[in-house]
C-alpha cells in the first residue's frame, strides 16, 4: 500500500513541477504578492492631502494650523483664501480634508469663548475619513491642553491614556500580514488540487487510475500529501518573510502555528479536491475555484470584521475554514494564543477539512459522466 | 478538353467581414446559451457576490463589547458610563477588578477596557484631570483605532452634558466636521461601488480566459484557421457576445447598489455606462490575453485566479487608500484597471460627475484596453506555430 | 533523387493533359517543391519533412499512407496553410502559402483530425457557421445544405448537438462544413480515426462521388492502408520523405507471388503464426481467422517448402498481395525500424497449450443493462469469456462497447445484470482482485507531462511492484518494447506508435491474468498494429485472456471469438469464420470480416425499421 501511495505522490510532484507554466504559476507569484499586498494592505494613513483655508488673522490660527502641519499624519497641499475654491480640491481629491478657521477664532480663544474650526472631509471613503477626522481631533485636544493656562479651571477634566495591547502602536500591516499569510496559503492549496482530478478526468488518465489496486483513500492521500508539503513549504516562506521582511512580531510558539497551519492546509486541499471531484471539466473546476475562494477570503474577518457583518451572514462563516485560521494566525503572530483556545478554532476546521475529504473520495468512483 | 474538367464554381463574395463576424458571434453566443456555467459566471456571481459583501462587509464597528471597570461607583461615574451604555457603538460589560477584565480581553470576549480608578469622582470633583485608562486590542488596528473614537465620542457626549449643565466651561475649539458625498459616514457607500469593479474584473477574466484555449484543445482551431476568417475576426468573434454578458452583469450589479442598498447615485448614467464599456474591454482583453498565452486550460486557469482577483481586492483602492501606500507599490496599482475604475465608480455614484478627475482615468482605462487587445492581437497569429 | 512524380501519373487515369503544358499547370492543385520543416521539441529537433516535392493532379484521390511520425499531418498543415515551411515553397491552386494565403483559405477544405465540429452545437448550427465563415452567400445555402445532408445522410439529425453524434456522424457532418465553400481542394487529415467500418465506407461513397460530381481534388492522409488501396493514386512517406508514389497496383505487382494463405487442421493457428513469424524467409505473417497470411522475402515456392516444417495437414494457397503487404516489406527493409522482433522469443509448442481444452469462463456477463436516462447503452448482455481466449468486441460507434467495457473494468455500475471478471464484481471488489487486469484505452491515458519512464515507474509501483522487482519489470518494458531509446522523453511528445507501446506496457507491468484493451490501436500504422497483436498472441499464448474492443476488422481476424454489438445488444457471437459464414449470400460469396460486419449491421437495421 505505502508504495502505491508513494508512486502516487511521486508522480503528483512531478505532474505539478514539472511543466515550467505551472512551476511558476504555483511558486512565483504567492512571493510576490505577498511583498506587494504586504504594503498595500493598510488602513494606516499618512501623508494625508490637506488644505488650509485660514480667515483668522490673529496667532491662534497661526498655531492651529502649524500644529496640523507639524503632524507627520497631514500634507498641506494648498492654502485658499475663497470659499469657492474649496470644493474642486474635495472633488479632484487633490485633498481629503480642508480646515476653514474662522475669522473670529483667535479673538474668541482669547475671550475664553468656545472658537470654531470647520472642517469638511471627502467621504468617498467613509474609513479614511473617519480615522482623518480622529487624526484631527487628537491634534485638537492637545492643542487644547497647551492653551490651556495654569490657574483656570482645566477646560479637559478627563485625559484619556489610551494603551493597545499586542500592537502597541495600532500598526494595521500587523494585522493584515498574517491574515495574508493565510490567504495565500489558501490559494496554494486550491491551486495544486482544484484542477487535479478534472484534468485527469479529462484527459482518461483518471480511469487508468481506477482500474490499478488504488483505493480511493490512497488515491486521496497520493493528491493530498503533495499538495500539503508544497503548501506548508511555501507557507514557511511566507512566515519567514512576515517575520523577518516585515518585522511582525512572532510571539505565540511555533508548534502551534505549523499545528494549525497543518488542518488549515488539510482544509483547503480537502475543499480544492472537492470542487475537482465534482467538476467534469477544467473550466467548472476554475468556476468551484472562484465561487469558494472569493467568498472564502472575505467573510474570513481577512480584511473586515466578522463581528460587523449581519447575523446570518455570521453564521454562514462558520462554514469557512479561513475563519478559524485567521484567528489562529492572528492570535499566534500577536498574540501567544494559547493552547486551549487554539483547540477550539482547530476542531472545526479538521472537522471541514475531513468531511470535504471523504466526499472527494466517495465522489472519485461514485461521480457518473 | 476543358469541357472534361469539372466547372469552378466562384461564389465568394471577397470580403465579407461581417457575415464571417456575425457567424463568429452566433456560435459564441449559442455555446453561451449551452453551457450555463458561462451564464452562471456572468449574472448568478455578480448577484451572489454583491449580496454577501453588500451585506457582509463593513467596516462599521457596532455593538462592540467593551469591559467598564469602575473602581469606585459614584454618581459621577455613573454619568460618564450611561454615555457608553446609550450608544449603539457599544456593548458594555461591567467587571468588578482589573484582572477579571484583562482576562476577557485576552479570550476575546471584550475588544476593550474602559477603567476609571478610584480618584475619579475626587478629581473631577476637585476640578483636576481625571485619567480615564482606555485599553484596546490592538490585533485588529483599524477596529481598534475606531473603538478609540467611539470612546473619544462617548467622552465629548459626556463633556457637553457638563458644560450644558454649566459645571464646567466649554472646550476652547469645537471642531465642526462636515464629511461631504457621505454624510452619514456608512461605509457599504463607498464599498459597493468599489465592489462593481472587483466583481467585472473577476467575471470578465473568468469569461475569456478559457475560451481560446479550449478551442486549442479540442482541436476546432485548427479547423477555423483553414476558412477565410481573419485573426481579427476570431478576436472579435469572441470578445463581442462575452462583451454584451458582461454588460448585463454589470447593469445588474448597478442596479443592485442602487436598489439594495441604497447606495446614492448622483453621477450620470451615460459616463458610467462610458467608463464601464470601457473597463469591461479591458477585462475581457486581459482574459483574453491569459488564454491566448497559455493555450492549455490548466494554466489559463491558474493564472486568472492569480491575476485578477487579489490584485483587484488590494490594489484597487476599493478598501485600501492608495495614497497611504509606498510610493513603490503605489506605481504598481497603476498597472491594474480597477484603479481607475474604482475612482470613477466611487465619484460617479457619490459626488457626482467630475470631468476633470474622469478623464485621466478614462485615459487611463482607454490605454489599457488598447494595449491588452492590441497584444492579443500580436500574439495570436493565423498559424499553429 | 527528387525527380518529379509527373511520370509516375496514376496509371487509372487517361493523362490526357499532357501535351498542353499550360493546361498541366492549371491542373495541378498541389505542388510541393523542395519543402523541409522541423520542430523543436525540448532539446531535440524533429525533422518531420525533408526536402519533399510532389505535385497533385486535378479530379484525383491521393492517398498519402506512412507510419507514425512519417509527417503526414505536418504535410496537410503545410498545404492548409497552417505552417511555414522551413525551405521551399509550396503552392495551392497555383497560389503560394505564404504570400498568398489569404487567398487560399476559401479554396480549400480542410479536416483536421479531430473533425473541428463545436460539440456544443447542432448539426446545422454548425453548418451555418462555417457557411458564413466560407462567405456562403443566402441564396445557395439552403441548396447547397441538402446536397450535402443528403450526401451525408444527416438530414434526420440537423437538429441534434454534434457532440451526441457519433463517431461516424461527426466524421462526416466535418466533412460536409469543409466542403461548404464547394472547395476545389479536400484535404483530409486522419479521416476515418476511430471511426466504424460503416462509417469507413460511407465516407469513401461520399468522396467517390465529389471526384466524379463536383470534380473536387481530394488529399487525405491515413493509417488504415486497405483504405488507401481505394486511391488511385498513393504516396508513401516514411520519416520525412516519399518513398514512392504510384497506383496501388503498381506497388502490388512488385511483390506478386510472395503472398500465401496457411492453414492446417490439426494445428492452432497461433502456432503456426508463431513459428513462421521469426523466420528469415518471412517478412510477415498474420492471423486471419482460422489461417496465416504469410509474405515471403523471396518469389520462390521452393523457399516456403524450405520454412513450413512438416505441419500436418497443411494447406497452402497463393493469395493476391495488398496494398497492406508491399508497405509491410518496403518498411521492414529500411533499417531505422527498431528490430523488435527479435527480442520476442519464439514460442515452442510446449510452451503453449494450445490444444483447446476446455476452459474455464473468467469473464462472464449476464443480461447487462446501462440506462443514461431514458437511453439504454447496453441492453440485456450476456455473454462468457474463457482464460486465454481473445476475444473482441465490434459494432459500430455507439454501439455500447466502450460502456460494456467500463461496467467490466468497474468504471461505471451497471443498471442491471451482472458483470463479473475472475469471478468478482470489480466495482465491489477489494483493491487487490484489479491486482489481476491490465487495462488499455484507446487514448493512452499516460501522463503526458511525464517521461516514459516516470510512467512505468509509476504504473508499476501503482500495481504494488517494489525493490528488485520493479527495477526488473521496468528494464522489462524499456527493452521488451524497444522504448529505451526514448527513456527520458516526454511521453506526450512520442509518436503515437511509441505512445501505445508504452501504455501496453504500463498495462503489463504486473503480468495481469486478464487484459483489457480499449480500441489498441486506433490511429497507429500498420507496422505498429503488426508488432502489437504479435505481443498479444505471446500473451493469450502463455494463457492471459484478453478482452478487445475495435474499429480495425483486420485486428478482429486475430480473436478466436468475436461478438458483434449493435444499439446496445448483442448482435451474434461466434469465431470470425463462423460470421463469416452467416454472411455468405448470393452476390457475395466468400465475405471478408468487414463484408459480414457490414451486411450484419444493415440487416439488423433493416429490421429495426421493419419493426
Amino acid at each position: 500500500m505505502w508504495v502505491r501511495i508513494q508512486a502516487l505522490m511521486i508522480k503528483e510532484f512531478l505532474a505539478l513541477l514539472k511543466d515550467k507554466k505551472t512551476r511558476t504559476v504555483i511558486l512565483i507569484p504567492p512571493m510576490v504578492q505577498l511583498l506587494v499586498f504586504g504594503y498595500a494592505a493598510t488602513f494606516d494613513l499618512n501623508h494625508i492631502p490637506f488644505a488650509l483655508y485660514n480667515e483668522d488673522a490673529g496667532p491662534w490660527g497661526r498655531h492651529m494650523a502649524e500644529a496640523i502641519q507639524g503632524s507627520p499624519h497631514f500634507d498641506l497641499v494648498a492654502r485658499i483664501s475663497h470659499e469657492a475654491d474649496m470644493a474642486p480640491l474635495i472633488d479632484l481629491r487633490k485633498a481629503l480634508v480642508i480646515v476653514r478657521i474662522g475669522q473670529h477664532f483667535s479673538r474668541r480663544i482669547a475671550h475664553g469663548e468656545p472658537a470654531d474650526m470647520q472642517v469638511l472631509v471627502d467621504g468617498r471613503n467613509s474609513n479614511t475619513a473617519l480615522l482623518a477626522l480622529n487624526y484631527l481631533r487628537t491634534i485638537v485636544q492637545q492643542f487644547i491642553a497647551q492653551i490651556d493656562e495654569p490657574g483656570q479651571s482645566v477646560a479637559l477634566p478627563v485625559k484619556l491614556e489610551v494603551r493597545a495591547w499586542f500592537n502597541p502602536n495600532l500598526e494595521s500591516r500587523w494585522f493584515f500580514i498574517p491574515g495574508i499569510v493565510g490567504s495565500l496559503t489558501m490559494i496554494v492549496a486550491l491551486l495544486v488540487t482544484a484542477l487535479s482530478v478534472a484534468r485527469e478526468r479529462e484527459q482518461g488518465t483518471f480511469d487508468q487510475l481506477l482500474v490499478t489496486p488504488l483505493r480511493p483513500t490512497e488515491i486521496l492521500i497520493g493528491k493530498t500529501v503533495p499538495g500539503f508539503l508544497i503548501g506548508l513549504l511555501e507557507a514557511t516562506v511566507i512566515i519567514a518573510l512576515a517575520r523577518w521582511w516585515f518585522e511582525i512580531p512572532l510571539v505565540g510558539n511555533l508548534v502551534s502555528l505549523y499545528c494549525g497551519l497543518a488542518v488549515f492546509l488539510l482544509s483547503g486541499l480537502g475543499v480544492g479536491l472537492m470542487i475537482s471531484s465534482l467538476a467534469v471539466t477544467q473550466q467548472q473546476g476554475l468556476l468551484g475555484v472562484f465561487v469558494f475562494m472569493v467568498p472564502a477570503i472575505l467573510l474570513s474577518g481577512f480584511a473586515t470584521p466578522i463581528a460587523n457583518m449581519p447575523s446570518p451572514v455570521q453564521y454562514l462563516t462558520f462554514l469557512n475554514p479561513m475563519r478559524y485560521f485567521m484567528i489562529v494566525v492572528r492570535g499566534i503572530f500577536l498574540e501567544d494564543m494559547p493552547v486551549d483556545m487554539l483547540l477550539w478554532q482547530l476542531w472545526p476546521m479538521a472537522v471541514i477539512g475531513l468531511i470535504a475529504l471523504s466526499f472527494a473520495g466517495w465522489l472519485f468512483r461514485h461521480r457518473l459522466y | 478538353m476543358s469541357q472534361s474538367r469539372p466547372r469552378r464554381v466562384h461564389r465568394f463574395p471577397s470580403n465579407n467581414t461581417w457575415m464571417r463576424l456575425r457567424g463568429l458571434m452566433r456560435k459564441e453566443a449559442l455555446q453561451i446559451v449551452r453551457d450555463p456555467s458561462s451564464i452562471a459566471i456572468a449574472f448568478l456571481i455578480p448577484v451572489l457576490l454583491l449580496l454577501l459583501f453588500g451585506y457582509g462587509i463593513s467596516l462599521d464597528a457596532e455593538h462592540v463589547p467593551v469591559g467598564l471597570v469602575v473602581e469606585q461607583p459614584t454618581h459621577l461615574t455613573a454619568e460618564f458610563t450611561a454615555s457608553f451604555f446609550h450608544s449603539r457603538y457599544f456593548l458594555p460589560i461591567s467587571f468588578d477588578s482589573m484582572t477579571a477584565a484583562e482576562e476577557a480581553l485576552r479570550e476575546h470576549r471584550v475588544n476593550a477596557i474602559v477603567r476609571l480608578r478610584e480618584p475619579f469622582g475626587k478629581q473631577i470633583s476637585a476640578g483636576a484631570v481625571a485619567p480615564v485608562q482606555v485599553i484596546v486590542n490592538g490585533s485588529d488596528a483599524n477596529t481598534a483605532r475606531l473603538i478609540i473614537g467611539y470612546v473619544e465620542g462617548a467622552t465629548a457626549r459626556w463633556l457637553e452634558r457638563l458644560v450644558r449643565e454649566g459645571r464646567t466651561r466649554p472646550l476652547p475649539i469645537a471642531i465642526e466636521p462636515r464629511i461631504w458625498f457621505n454624510a452619514e459616514v456608512r461605509s457599504r457607500n463607498f464599498l459597493v461601488p468599489g465592489l462593481v469593479a472587483v466583481i467585472m474584473t473577476l467575471i470578465g477574466a473568468l469569461l475569456t480566459a478559457l475560451v481560446m484555449a479550449r478551442e486549442w484543445e479540442r482541436g476546432t482551431m485548427e479547423a477555423l484557421m483553414t476558412t477565410p476568417v481573419t485573426a481579427n475576426d476570431i478576436l472579435l468573434g469572441k470578445i463581442i457576445p462575452y462583451f454584451f454578458l458582461g454588460t448585463g452583469g454589470m447593469v445588474l450589479s448597478v442596479v443592485m447598489a442602487i436598489g439594495l442598498f441604497d447606495v446614492p447615485f448622483r453621477g450620470s448614467f451615460w459616463v458610467l455606462a462610458l467608463a464601464g464599456g470601457i473597463f469591461l474591454s479591458v477585462a475581457l482583453g486581459m482574459g483574453l490575453l491569459i488564454s491566448v498565452l497559455a493555450k492549455n486550460q490548466f494554466v489559463a486557469a491558474q493564472a486568472a485566479i492569480i491575476v485578477t482577483f487579489l490584485p483587484a481586492f488590494l490594489l484597487s483602492g476599493f478598501l485600501f487608500d492608495i495614497g497611504s501606500m509606498p510610493p513603490l507599490i503605489q506605481g504598481i496599482t497603476y498597472i491594474f484597471a480597477a484603479r481607475y475604475f474604482v475612482e470613477i465608480l466611487q465619484s460617479a455614484f457619490l459626488a457626482g460627475t467630475i470631468w476633470p478627475l474622469f478623464i485621466p482615468n478614462l485615459i487611463a482605462l482607454l490605454i489599457m484596453a488598447g494595449l491588452f487587445l492590441g497584444l492579443c492581437r500580436f500574439i495570436f497569429r493565423k498559424r499553429l506555430e | 533523387m527528387f525527380a518529379p512524380n509527373l511520370a509516375m501519373s496514376p496509371s487509372s487515369e487517361p493523362a490526357p493533359h499532357q501535351t498542353d503544358s499550360s493546361a498541366e499547370i492549371q491542373d495541378i492543385v498541389l505542388t510541393f517543391h523542395d519543402v523541409s520543416k522541423s520542430f523543436v521539441s525540448g532539446h531535440r529537433v524533429i525533422h518531420a519533412l525533408t526536402r519533399v516535392s510532389f505535385t497533385v493532379r486535378r479530379g484525383t484521390v491521393t492517398g498519402i499512407i506512412g507510419p507514425d511520425g512519417a509527417g503526414k499531418t505536418t504535410l496537410m498543415r503545410l498545404a492548409a496553410t497552417l505552417l511555414r515551411p522551413d525551405q521551399g515553397h509550396i503552392s495551392v491552386l497555383g497560389m503560394d502559402t505564404q504570400r498568398e494565403a489569404a487567398a487560399i483559405y476559401g479554396q480549400i477544405g480542410y479536416m483536421p483530425q479531430r473533425f473541428g465540429l463545436y460539440e456544443d452545437l447542432t448539426v446545422q448550427e454548425n453548418l451555418d457557421l462555417y457557411a458564413d465563415l466560407h462567405g456562403l452567400d443566402h441564396d445557395h445555402r439552403s441548396a447547397r445544405y441538402r446536397q450535402l445532408m443528403v450526401m451525408t445522410g444527416l438530414e434526420p439529425f440537423t437538429r441534434r448537438l454534434a457532440g451526441q453524434l457519433s463517431g461516424g456522424m461527426k466524421q462526416k457532418l466535418g466533412l460536409a462544413c469543409s466542403l461548404l465553400g464547394t472547395p476545389p481542394l479536400l484535404l483530409l487529415d486522419e479521416p476515418t480515426v476511430g471511426v466504424d467500418p460503416l462509417s469507413r465506407r460511407e465516407l469513401w461513397t461520399i468522396v467517390d462521388r465529389l471526384v466524379r460530381e463536383e470534380g473536387t481534388s481530394v488529399v487525405l492522409t491515413t493509417s488504415y492502408i486497405e483504405e488507401a488501396e481505394r486511391c488511385p493514386d498513393v504516396l508513401i512517406l516514411h520519416e520525412g520523405t516519399i518513398l514512392g508514389r504510384a497506383h496501388p497496383s503498381t506497388f502490388k505487382r512488385e511483390i506478386e507471388g510472395r503472398v500465401y494463405q496457411i492453414h492446417s487442421s490439426a494445428v492452432h493457428k497461433r502456432l503456426i503464426h508463431a513459428t513462421l513469424t521469426d523466420r528469415p524467409e518471412v517478412v510477415d505473417a498474420m492471423v486471419q481467422g482460422e489461417s496465416v497470411r504469410l509474405v515471403l522475402r523471396d518469389p520462390h515456392p521452393e523457399t516456403l517448402a524450405a520454412i513450413v516444417p512438416a505441419i500436418p495437414q497443411l494447406s497452402i494457397a497463393p493469395v493476391p498481395p495488398r496494398l497492406e503487404d508491399w508497405f509491410i516489406v518496403k518498411l521492414r527493409q529500411q533499417a531505422s525500424q527498431p528490430a523488435v522482433r527479435s527480442q520476442l522469443k519464439p514460442l515452442t509448442a510446449s510452451q503453449t497449450s494450445l490444444s483447446p481444452a476446455p476452459r474455464a469462463p473468467v469473464i462472464q456477463v449476464r443480461h447487462a443493462q446501462r440506462r443514461f436516462g431514458d437511453f439504454y447503452a447496453v441492453h440485456d448482455v450476456s455473454f462468457d469469456v474463457l482464460s486465454g481466449e481473445i476475444f473482441g468486441l465490434l459494432g459500430p460507434n455507439g454501439a455500447g462497447k466502450s460502456t460494456t467495457f467500463r461496467m467490466l473494468c468497474g468504471l461505471l455500475p451497471p443498471s442491471g445484470g451482472h458483470l463479473t471478471v475472475a469471478g468478482v464484481d470489480l466495482r465491489r471488489a477489494r483493491s487487490a482482485a484489479r491486482q489481476r487486469i491490465g487495462y488499455m484505452s484507446q487514448k493512452f491515458s499516460l501522463y503526458r507531462d511525464l517521461s516514459v519512464r516516470e510512467n512505468l515507474r509509476f504504473f508499476s509501483s501503482a500495481y504494488g511492484l517494489r525493490g528488485d522487482r520493479r527495477r526488473e519489470r521496468n528494464n522489462w518494458a524499456l527493452d521488451q518494447f524497444g522504448l529505451r531509446p526514448f527513456a527520458d522523453a516526454v511521453s506526450g511528445e512520442l509518436p503515437l506508435g511509441y505512445k501505445q507501446r508504452l501504455a501496453l506496457a504500463c498495462a503489463l507491468m504486473h503480468e495481469p491474468d486478464i487484459l483489457f484493451l480499449d480500441e489498441p490501436t486506433s490511429g497507429v500504422d500498420p507496422l505498429a498494429r503488426r508488432e502489437f497483436w504479435h505481443r498479444i498472441l505471446e500473451l493469450a499464448g502463455r494463457g492471459v485472456t484478453i478482452m478487445v474492443t475495435t474499429h480495425v476488422l483486420e485486428e478482429a481476424e486475430y480473436c478466436d471469438r468475436i461478438a458483434i454489438m449493435a444499439h446496445g445488444r448483442l448482435l451474434t457471437l461466434g469465431t470470425p469464420d463462423e460470421i463469416k459464414r452467416r454472411a455468405r449470400t448470393v452476390e457475395c460469396p466468400t465475405p471478408s470480416l468487414e463484408d459480414a460486419f457490414v451486411y450484419l449491421i444493415h440487416t439488423e437495421r433493416r429490421q429495426a425499421v421493419v419493426s
